[in-house]
């Protein structure tokens, strides 16, 4: 019982003890969760991601503020049932730029990765106001207030500048001028070009989201939302079959 | 407590750790649960040849059954496709008006167009397309842009003032608030208007909005306020509102305008599935 013998000295050693078993511990941890550092597929290349635009951003933490997550995912999972009701299932690029994502599968109200144009801007007006009015099953609280919280956007920049810390890629460019894209976007009649130049003319929707003057937090919310699983063009995407 | 506790002769050996006069017995594991044990190491190995399961530089292993979850999901929905695709032909190359009548046709169509109009227009138009306040009631027969089948798939396909399909049906009603009309003149021709189906607010100044109606709005209304399809300008005199008929809901609208927008279903649903989905609205009871 020569090794038994041997392991008395971990067990009659608590530190010697903690350390093995860490050792051992983090044996089970590269494993698993080193590789998806290095992996090159572990996201696969996908044309059309972009990073979140200043304002799609702001209606990004409003939603994680209320709490959106609670009751909607953003996750189409590869179901039959799922693809068929909300559309292509969702690629691991498409969260790449979210801090944190909105994976999930437990919904009280629809998955909205894809609700992006699905709806009209004032639907989505109605519904936040009163989504009974629209949708008189629905158990969705109301989030009328939103419409009246008015944003200048004064540290808007600073947010963009902590999600550039934590990996996305936000220009220089798009880092000085992320209060004057912030406003422009909500605002069709502002100069807009160069928030086009710098996020994309195709995919960025410029409008007054809630019909009221200035940049309200409504605005952000419906920005945030009528981008959400648009970015890919899944007429030209064909997924690897092996994933 | 210093002495160990008296041991009966059939008592196991001890695994001879003696710990402040405690000691342990050595009893073996029971056979069964040592044998679902390593029947699961086995089933654990065969598992991790069959599917996809290490992590290399490259990729995982793809593992001997080549299962993907993609795979299946494209499997699962093209054998689905795969069933329907004669009838969905047939559909798709059907005469619109005869689709309802045919006797394979039409009740494939609506249990179809059904289960579309659930997942896809109830938010809007309601779960039994009763509408709501800025979204047309499709089972009335009150029709903005026509109520023939031709009509309801032209609009389905190609929706209204949506900015991604660009045969959308169009039309623009101005804001009159912005200078085009006096507040006076608001004021009598929305009495005028609630006249036509009902009591005016306040009745003396309807003929005043009258004139003002036959110079500003007949021209899309109709002089009679009957409305005109071809312009989606809604019928003003069947007392069926849109938008609220009462005093301040039509001031607004006739100071501000308003515009409902529908998204065009042509771009993101198949060519059947935009027929099935005219024909069942069609069929809910205001279909002509």
């Amino acid at each position: 019982m020569a090794i038994l013998d041997k392991h008395k000295i971990l067990e009659t050693n608590a530190t010697l003890l903690l350390v093995c078993s860490f050792l051992v511990v983090t044996i089970g941890g590269i494993v698993q969760i080193a590789p998806l550092f290095w992996l090159e597929n572990t996201i696969e290349d996908v044309e059309g991601m972009r990073p979140y635009t200043p304002l799609e951003l702001a209606g990004r933490d409003i939603y994680l503020r209320e709490g959106c997550y609670v009751c909607h995912s953003q996750m189409i999972r590869p179901m039959r049932d799922e693809v068929e009701r909300y559309g292509h299932y969702s690629l691991a690029a498409e969260s790449k730029y979210d801090h944190p994502f909105q994976w999930g599968s437990k919904r009280t109200g629809p998955d909205l990765a894809r609700v992006g144009g699905r709806y009209s801007d004032d639907w989505h007006l109605d519904h936040m106001r009163d989504p009974q009015s629209v949708v008189p099953e629905s158990v969705m609280p109301k989030y009328g207030f939103l419409e009246k919280k008015m944003l200048d956007g004064k540290y808007i920049g600073d947010l963009l500048k902590a999600n550039a810390i934590v990996g996305v890629p936000y220009t220089e460019d798009m880092l000085e001028n992320a209060q004057s894209d912030f406003m422009a976007q909500a605002d069709p009649d502002s100069d807009y070009d160069g928030l086009l130049e710098r996020y994309g003319e195709d995919s960025v929707n410029v409008r007054n989201f809630d019909g009221h003057a200035g940049v309200s937090e409504m605005d952000a919310m419906i920005a945030y939302l009528q981008m959400l699983g648009t970015l890919v063009d899944f007429s030209t995407f064909t997924p690897a079959a092996s994933r | 407590m210093s002495k160990p506790s008296k041991k009966f002769d059939n008592d196991p050996n001890t695994t001879g750790h003696v710990w402040d006069g405690i000691e342990e017995f050595d009893n073996p594991m029971p056979r069964w649960w040592l044998w679902v044990f390593y029947a699961t190491i086995i089933w654990g190995i065969g598992y991790v040849i069959a599917y996809p399961a290490w992590p290399g530089i490259n990729g995982a292993t793809k593992g001997l059954l080549g299962w993907s979850s993609r795979a299946n999901v494209a499997a699962d929905i093209q054998s689905a496709e795969d069933k329907l695709a004669p009838i969905n032909a047939k559909l798709e190359a059907a005469e619109l008006t005869q689709i309802t009548t045919d006797p394979e046709l039409g009740p494939y169509a609506v249990s179809a167009g059904g289960a579309v109009f659930k997942t896809w227009c109830a938010q809007c138009h309601g779960s039994g397309a009763a509408g709501a306040i800025g979204y047309p009631n499709l089972l009335d027969n009150d029709w903005l842009w026509g109520g023939d089948i031709e009509n309801i798939y032209a609009t389905v396909k190609h929706g209204i003032r949506n900015e991604e399909d660009g045969d959308a049906r169009y039309s623009e009603m101005p804001a009159f608030g912005d200078d085009y009309l006096e507040d006076d003149q608001i004021d009598a021709v929305v009495n005028y208007v609630m006249s036509l189906s009902g009591e005016a607010k306040d009745a003396t100044v309807v003929a005043a909005g009258a004139e003002v109606f036959a110079d500003e709005c007949s021209s899309c209304h109709m002089e009679d306020g009957t409305g005109d399809r071809t312009q989606g300008a809604p019928n003003l005199a069947d007392a069926i509102w849109l938008f609220g008929g009462d005093y301040d809901s039509i001031k607004e609208t006739v100071t501000y305008s308003r515009f409902g927008v529908m998204p065009s279903w042509g771009n993101r649903l198949t060519e059947a599935q935009v027929r099935a989905v005219s024909a069942y609205v069609h069929q809910l009871g205001g279909g002509e």
